[in-house]
This record gives structure tokens, sequence and C-alpha cells, in this order.
């Protein structure tokens, strides 16, 4: 029998009873021919791969990351609940020590959902490794992280909750955001004041093969990581870089995804978009298994796999090389560039307007961050959304001094019902959270 | 009247049942080395004593199958396995030639690429060489697309007595036991076939033309000459007599513990609102790992004559068992020798367990009574940790809906039934410790063959429908057929019920045994682009496991 080299546990859940809707990319077909490849390839018998079923995330877990609007219950379905209950079931069973890693192969993904919630944008309501890694840390506040996001779409949602935290390094691996939703994942999108140069975009040209994915790994993002020094490593794992995908324009191969896998050997992987449920999804899913697992992938192979189809041309080979050395160098200078924008300032503002292309919602909002020596700083974000809200939101981050625990109470008390619709106080540092 | 015969380790049992009530029992002791004699004489033992022409039904259950596969008495096997691109194949190489060949299907039973004639006639010829008579063909997804087994298997025909195909064997999905499942069923034909011939014949010369049935291990029947194209699925069917016959005695519709406290072993068995808790997949054999349908059962190294040792004051009971109780002229006290000093047994010599017990409550500075005693809850307690940790386990399984993850059904034991020499002593401890009612019945020291005698034909189907690409496939059945594009969820299940019944019958199932039930079923919208392309509909089917009938008024309390 196959025994595996990593010990490594699955929750594979399916939601085979929840979609969208009915012919929505993101329906209950999609993750059937992916059970059909790991049940028939045996995967359940493999000594060391174990399977867990999801628990159902509490409200509270959505509320240290998010600013659900009204509240958590109108906003969420049980499927939300559950994809994220999956996601921390898999780091729960990392952090214990049951496994060596763990894969979370759970829907709906999480990645663009950002911290206030309208509604559904790209798929996305709660961003479920953002409500794994907080419930997680709120037992290890220590915990540095590395998200890297492998979806072929930008990892707005991820970078939002993470933007001015300096435990977690976000990096994501995308299609140009000039040639696909959701049009962000810029070079410049650094990070707010308390963790600039710790967001990291690399956004790569429609045509990307494995060539590309793997040259960008092997010198901007391990090395990143090998100074960065992560206790834990997420991959973000989206499947719609491949080259059969029916929304993306990438050549990226189910062999890609496994030695990307295998080469980046994150602890946990969840998984985000991918579409092609039919061609690509069984196949990749099984590759990053067996590359998690330490087991020999190199038998995976899709059926219509052309390797001379899918070579990459020399102009993007160029063009992610130099691209590579901008995106490296930028993560050199970071402690120079934070403070040129830094300078002269005791809080920086970040206005933005952001569309819920699922929902069909258009939502302005200001964040303001508090330039703190001592913490990352309080931080506030005032959005209005087209669907008659006006909030304000206060965040009292993990690693908040004294100053600015009181700093965040006293904004939530001094800011008046008459000016917001609701008013909302998210106190990471007590666990609490507070709406009015 | 209706026959059952189960062949055990050491004893044959069988028993001729009326309306209900044991009329006969037979105990002989087994022949390992002419297993077929065994049992014909232990039949002739009952026949001889009993009408001939009133007998209904014979149900056996042997150990022929298990034991060539234990004792590696197997026929060589020459396996022809395509794996495709996935996982690597070598370590799916179980026959003693393996031919490992090109082309698959895909997860849709699309044909992706074609094998190649060179390389079936390499395998004939190799097969050949080495005087291999049983092959098995095995290809990946086979159960969506049988069609490269089916031409292999034509041109392995003129050449090999016995070819089995995967697909036959079971709907599941998993490959590599399919390959297993294949390996142990053609490596058992030759031996099953060869025993099968001799009670057929044995049978027609005393006369008798009642049909006769073998048990499985999912605790049902299957025809003679079924079971000959299927020898794997006879293999352990053992401790799903015993199981059958612990519910014939004692039927309940409730979520139950069943034990059976043997001398070496407990085996622990579940039953969930009164329906046999099965195997996920199938049963494991020495190291094979099949999809043979059996009974969930887990068994410790815990029974009457597992040896008892006192470690840091602590009292151990087993795992082993290194020979007969104390009292029995055995070396090591043991959970009997308890019962025996306690008076509650009448067996072997008292002063001898009693001198073994006292060796014990000297070490634990406990009185006779207390230690004999303090073994018995010590069982109980080793019971109650592996039942609770078991159905932790069983309860966590993993599911694949909102629905079965927020509603699904969870075991919760209400009763324990329990058989076997130490029951009636283990009944008070385990109600304490599990503060749940436990009843034994009077039989059962032939549990095992009522078991067999009141088994009934199972089976169960495994259906997919693919309107997209218009085909209707059940790989247990060979069926592979067209169907129209608005093939809907309700002719599936009426068309999986018909197939299902048409199939229990050819099995030799009795009209009124034909219980049939939709075990899964689910209907998936196929979109392609933004478009519907179809439907894919899966449904499982199984006649209900259950009883010919119950035995009557056997509770004893």
């Amino acid at each position: 029998m196959i025994k595996a080299k990593n010990k490594l546990g699955l929750v594979f859940f399916p939601a085979f009873d929840w979609a969208i809707s009915s012919t929505h990319p993101e329906r209950e077909e999609r993750l059937l021919y992916t059970q059909d490849q790991i049940f028939e390839e045996g995967i359940e018998d493999i000594e060391g791969i174990y399977f867990y079923n999801p628990i159902i995330a509490a409200e509270k877990d959505i509320q240290r990351v998010h600013f659900c609007v009204p509240d958590v219950k109108s906003r969420l379905t049980q499927s939300h609940y559950i994809s994220a209950g999956g996601a921390i079931k898999a780091f729960e069973a990392v952090i214990n020590g049951d496994v060596d890693k763990a894969f979370a192969l759970v829907r709906p993904p999480g990645h663009h959902a950002q911290r206030v919630v309208y509604g559904d944008r790209g798929f996305c309501i709660i961003n479920i490794e953002g409500v794994m890694l907080e419930r997680i840390r709120q037992k290890n506040k220590d915990l540095r992280v590395a998200i890297i996001d492998t979806d072929c779409h930008h990892g707005d949602g991820t970078q939002d909750i993470y933007w001015n935290d300096k435990n977690t390094l976000f990096i994501s691996l995308h299609q140009d955001g000039r040639t696909l939703y959701p049009g962000t994942g810029f070079l410049d999108e650094s990070g707010g004041p308390g963790a600039y140069g710790y967001n990291i975009n690399i956004p790569l040209p429609p045509g990307t093969g494995d060539e590309g994915f793997l040259y960008v790994l092997d010198n901007v993002v391990l090395p990143i990581l090998d100074e960065y020094k992560p206790d834990i490593i997420v991959n973000s794992a989206g499947q719609d870089n491949h080259y059969t995908d029916p929304l993306t324009n990438m050549n990226f191969s189910a062999q890609g995804y496994a030695k990307l896998n295998d080469r980046l050997n994150p602890d946990i992987a969840v998984l985000e978009g991918g579409y092609s449920i039919e061609g690509a999804l069984p196949y990749i899913n099984l590759g990053i298994i067996l590359a998690m697992a330490g087991i020999d992938y190199s038998h995976v192979k899709e059926p219509d796999y052309d390797k001379d189809k899918l070579k990459q041309p020399p102009d993007i080979t160029e063009y992610i090389k130099k691209l590579s050395d901008t995106v490296y160098k930028r993560w050199q200078k970071r402690e120079t560039l934070r403070a040129d924008i830094i300078k002269g300032y005791d809080n920086i503002q970040r206005t933005r307007q952001i569309y819920y292309d699922t929902d069909g919602i258009l939502e302005n909002q200001t964040q303001n961050f508090k330039i703190c020596r001592k913490c990352s700083g309080v931080n506030t974000i005032d959005s209005q959304s087209d669907t008659g809200y006006h909030i304000f939101a206060i965040t009292i981050p993990l690693d908040a001094c004294s100053d600015c625990v009181d700093h965040g109470y006293r904004l939530y008390k001094n800011t008046s019902k008459s000016d917001y619709s609701n008013i909302y106080l998210q106190d990471r540092v007590n666990d609490m959270f507070f709406s009015k | 009247m209706i026959v059952g015969l189960d062949v055990g380790g050491t004893h044959i049992d069988a028993v001729i049942i009326e309306h209900g009530n044991i009329i006969d029992t037979v105990k002989r002791p087994v022949n390992r080395d002419d297993l077929f004699e065994s049992i014909w004489t232990t039949l002739e033992t009952l026949f001889s004593r009993h009408d001939k022409t009133k007998i209904e039904r014979v149900n056996l259950s042997t150990t022929i199958s298990t034991n060539a596969i234990v004792e590696k008495k197997t026929s060589p096997v020459g396996m022809v396995i395509q794996s495709g691109p996935g996982l690597p194949n070598d370590y799916l190489a179980c026959g003693d030639e393996n031919v490992f060949i090109s082309g698959y299907v895909d997860h849709r039973g699309k044909l992706v690429q074609d094998f190649n004639l060179k390389e079936i006639q390499k395998a004939i010829d190799l097969f050949k060489k080495r005087d291999i008579r049983c092959c098995a063909v095995v290809t990946k997804f086979c159960t969506r697309n049988f069609n490269h087994e089916l031409k292999i298997k034509k041109l392995l025909d003129k050449h090999f007595p016995s070819i089995t195909m995967g697909h036959t064997l079971s709907g599941k999905l998993n490959f590599p036991r399919r390959v297993f499942t294949s390996y142990l069923n053609a490596a058992t034909y030759d031996i099953f076939k060869e025993f099968a011939d001799n009670i057929k014949k044995s049978m027609e010369q005393e006369g008798i033309n009642a049909p006769l049935f073998i048990l499985k291990a999912d605790g049902g029947t299957t025809s003679l000459s079924a079971a000959t194209d299927r020898p794997v699925e006879t293999i352990l069917s053992g401790p799903a007599a015993s199981f059958m016959g612990i519910n014939a005695m004692l039927n309940t519709n409730k979520d139950a513990l069943l034990l059976d406290i043997g001398g070496t072993t407990t085996d622990i068995f579940f039953l969930a609102d009164g329906v046999p808790l099965f195997e996920p997949l199938g049963i494991e054999i020495g190291s094979y790992k099949t999809l043979v349908r059996a009974i969930y059962i887990h068994s410790i190294g815990l029974g009457g004559d597992s040896s008892i040792h006192v470690e840091n004051g602590q009292l151990i009971i087993g795992p082993t068992r290194e020979g007969p109780p104390y009292a029995l002229g055995g070396p090591k006290p043991t959970p009997t020798d308890a019962l025996i000093a306690l008076g509650l047994m009448k067996i072997g010599n008292r002063d001898k367990a009693i001198e073994a017990i006292q060796g014990l409550s000297q070490k634990l500075n406990l009185s006779l009574e207390d230690t004999a005693q303090k073994i018995l809850d010590t069982m109980g307690d080793i019971i109650k940790g592996r039942v609770d940790a078991l159905l932790v386990q069983i309860n966590s399984k993993p599911v694949y809906t909102l629905k079965e993850l927020l509603y699904g059904k969870k075991i919760k034991p209400h009763l324990i039934n329990i058989i076997g020499g130490p029951a009636k002593y283990m009944k008070p401890v385990l109600e304490k410790k599990f503060n749940l009612p436990c009843y034994f019945p009077k039989h059962y020291h032939v549990a095992n063959a009522i078991g067999a005698a009141l088994a009934r034909i199972t089976t169960d189907i495994t259906m997919v429908a693919d309107t997209s690409q218009g085909v209707l496939s059940v790989p247990e059945m060979g069926i592979y057929e067209k169907i129209s594009g608005n093939y809907g969820l309700e002719s599936a299940r009426e068309r999986a019920i018909k197939l299902l019944i048409e199939r229990a019958v050819y099995l030799g199932a009795y009209q009124d045994e034909l219980e049939t039930e939709i075990i899964e079923e689910s209907s998936f919208n196929m979109v392609r682009g933004f478009f519907t392309s179809g439907k894919n509909i899966r449904i499982k089917t199984q006649i209900k496991p259950g009883l010919i009938y119950e035995l009557k008024g056997d509770k004893d309390d």
C-alpha cells in the first residue's frame, strides 16, 4: 500500500446540496468529479491521509474578521459557516499536531470577501482563510503566517483584511487586474502604515504557463519566505489558472499546481476558485493532495494535456523575469518606501470604490489608519453602500497598545447614531464585538 | 425446514429450523485439511435424523475461500491492469504476473485513449508460459465504462477458463480495492469451484433438491452458482453468521451494540435502527483492502481465555490468549478462571481456578472475590472504552451535504445484545458500565449456525445516468445502455428498482424477500458554458438486509 510521507488531513466538503443558483459556476456539481477522482484513486486508503468533517464556524468567528452589514445572520447562509468551519478544522488538525499538513477542499470560496460585507462578491461572502486564521490566532497571538494566493483572480479580500498586519505576509499571484476581475492587485498596493511592504502583488500576463508560475515561485516567493520566516504557510489554492478554466486566460497545468505545492510546501491549503470542474479540478486537486502528502505525483495528467501547445511564449517569459525583479526589489526596499509614505503624517487614509459583482452592490469607503509607534494602530472604516447603509467601523488590532484600545472605545462611544445607520467596534485585544 | 451451517475455527455448527423453532443441532470438530468432508459429514448427520424432502433450503457459511487466502493455497493469477493517469501503479502488482496496459477512460467514462492489442497478446503469452488458468482484468473508472474490460476478456476467453472483470464485483469507486478484490476472486475461483461441484454432487446423490445458498460477509446469502462466479464474496462470513444469529434471536429496530465474547476475542458490531452497520467500503483480509461488502466488525483481544497479568498494581487482561484457562490446564489465570473461582461457571478444576486468582489477589492486595469481580469490571471497562472510541469514529464519518452535516444520523445504542461463553456473567457488568439494558439469548452457542440458516439474499446495485452523454450504466450487472436527454430521477429510480429485483431473483431470492430500498440518490444539474447540458443521476439500491424470519421466544430474560 502507498504511504504518505507527510501526514495529511483532508477536509473534503463538496456541499452537494448548495449553489448560488442552478447554473452558476458555484453550484452543486462543482466538486462532483473531483470526488469521483479522489474516490477512484483510493486516497482514503492511503496510510497517513485522514479525512475530517468541517466544524460549523460561530458568529463570533466571523466578527473577528468582518463587519457584516447589518449583521452576520442576515448576510450568511449555512454553507458559509460550514465552509469557514472546514478551513478552521484543517488548521486545527495541523496546530494540534494530529497531521503535518491539511487541505480544505470546501466551497463556497472566500478570498474576495473584504472586511466590510454588504453581500456576495466574486462568489465570496466571508473570507474563509481570514476567519480560520483569526480563530487560531486568538489562542496563538504571535503566529507569523504567510498566505500565498494562487487563485487566478487577485485576492483583494485577503489583501484588505491583512492590509495593516505585519504578522501576516500576503502574496497574491494572479492574472493582471487590467484584464480580469476584480481589477486590482497592482505592484503599488503594498499595505497600510503598520505593514507596508507586507502585501505583495504579482500581476501576471494572460498566457502565463507552468514555466512562468514556477519562475515567480523560485525567484520571488521562496526567497521572500526565506527572509520572512513564517510559522505557518497557507496556500489560498484557487485552481482557475488552469488552461481549461472558462473564466480566465492562463496556461497553468495540474503538474504545475502539484510542483508549486511541492516547492512552496504549505502547511495548509484552502480551495478557492476554479471552475473547469471536469477537465481541471479532478486532476489539480489530486496533484495538490499527492504533493502535500509527499507522494509521487508525476503520473497526474489531464486527458487533453499538450505540452507543446502550452509552451510559454518567450516574450511572456521575459516580461515575468522583469516583473519578478521589480517585485523582489520593492520587498528589499520596503522600509525606505514605508518611511517615504508615512513621513509627516499621524494618519494614513485610503479611499476606494468596491463593486460586488455577484450581488450588484456598489460601496464607497474610506479607511483611516492611525500611525502608532507602539502597535499597528487603531483603524476605522467609513462606508456607504447603494443599498442604503452608511456605517462606521472601528478595529482595535490584536497587537494594540493600551492607548489605542482606549482610543478605539472612545471613538465608538463618541460616534453618534444620527450620522450613521450602523456603528461597529471590533476589539481584537479582548475578543469582543459591539454594534449600535 | 431450513438448514444452516457455519464453519468456525475449531468447530462446525449446524441447525435445522422449522416454523421459527430450532428442532435439531449438531456440533463437530473441523478437519481443516478436508473442509468438504467435514461439512458434508455434519450435514449428513442432520439429514439422517429428519425428513429430507421437507428441506426448503440449505444455507452454508464456509471458510473455503478465507482459508485458501490466509493459508496462501490460492491459484496463481494473471492480472491485466489499466491504471491510467493518477497515482503510481507499482503497488497494484498483486498477481503472480502483472501486465500494465496503456489507454484509459476518464471519470465520466469518456474514452481518452485505447489500449494496445500487442500488450494483451504479451499478457496471454506470459500467463500461458506460467501455466496460469485464472486471470483478472481491471481498468480505472471501469464502473463508468467497462468496454475495455469486455474487449480484453474476449481476447483472453479462449485461452483461460476463468476471467474476472473488475466492474462485475462492485459499483463503488476505488480502483486499488477493485484490483485487489478482482485478484482475490480469481485466486479463489478454482478452490471454490471444486467445493461447489462436490457439494452439488453430494446433494444430488443424497436426493436433496433444495436450493443451496452461501453466506456472505454482509450477512446475506447468494446462490451457489453466483458464489462460484464471485467466490470473493464468501470470505469472512463467520462473524456475519454470528451477527445475524444474534439478530434472529434478539430482534430490535433500535440502535444497538452487539457483542460476541469468545475465548480469544470480543467482536463488536452495531445496528442503526435495527439495520446492520456495514464497513464503508469493504472488508480487509490479510494485507488486502477490498470492495467486498461486509458487516462492520471490530475485534479486540479480550475473551474468556485471555491471559491476566498484574503490572505496577494494574490488572491487564489480554490481548493475547496463551492457552486454555488455568482451571482447564492452561498456563495463566483468565477471566474464565475468575468465573469458576466465584462458583458461577461449573467447569474444570475449581481449586486450580482459585489458586490462579489468588496469585493475582496477593499482588492487588484484594480478597479473592474482589479480585474476581475486578477482573469482570476491567473487561467491562475495556469494552466500554473501545465502543465509545468506535462510536466517535463512526459518527464522524465524512459527509458531503449540508443536510447530512447538520442533521445526519448519529448512532447511539439503546441496548446491548450479547452472546458467547461469558455473556451471562458479563450482563450485569455491562449494564452498569453502559447504563443500558443488556440481553443474551438462550441458544447463543449455535448463534452462528442460526444466523446462517435465517440469512436471506442480499444484493445492491449502483446506477449512474449521464443524460448529457445519453448513457446509463449499472456495472455490477454489465448494463451500459442508451437513454434519452430528458431521462429524469423518477425514471432512474424505477429502472434501478426493477433491475435490482431482476438481479435478486437471478441470485435466488424468493418473492417475499424482495424488500427493496434506495440507499443513496442524487441528481446534479450539469452545466457547460452557461447552459444546462444534462443531468448526472446517481442511485444506489439494495435488498434490505434482514432475516427470513425471527426465531420464536428466544429471549432469556
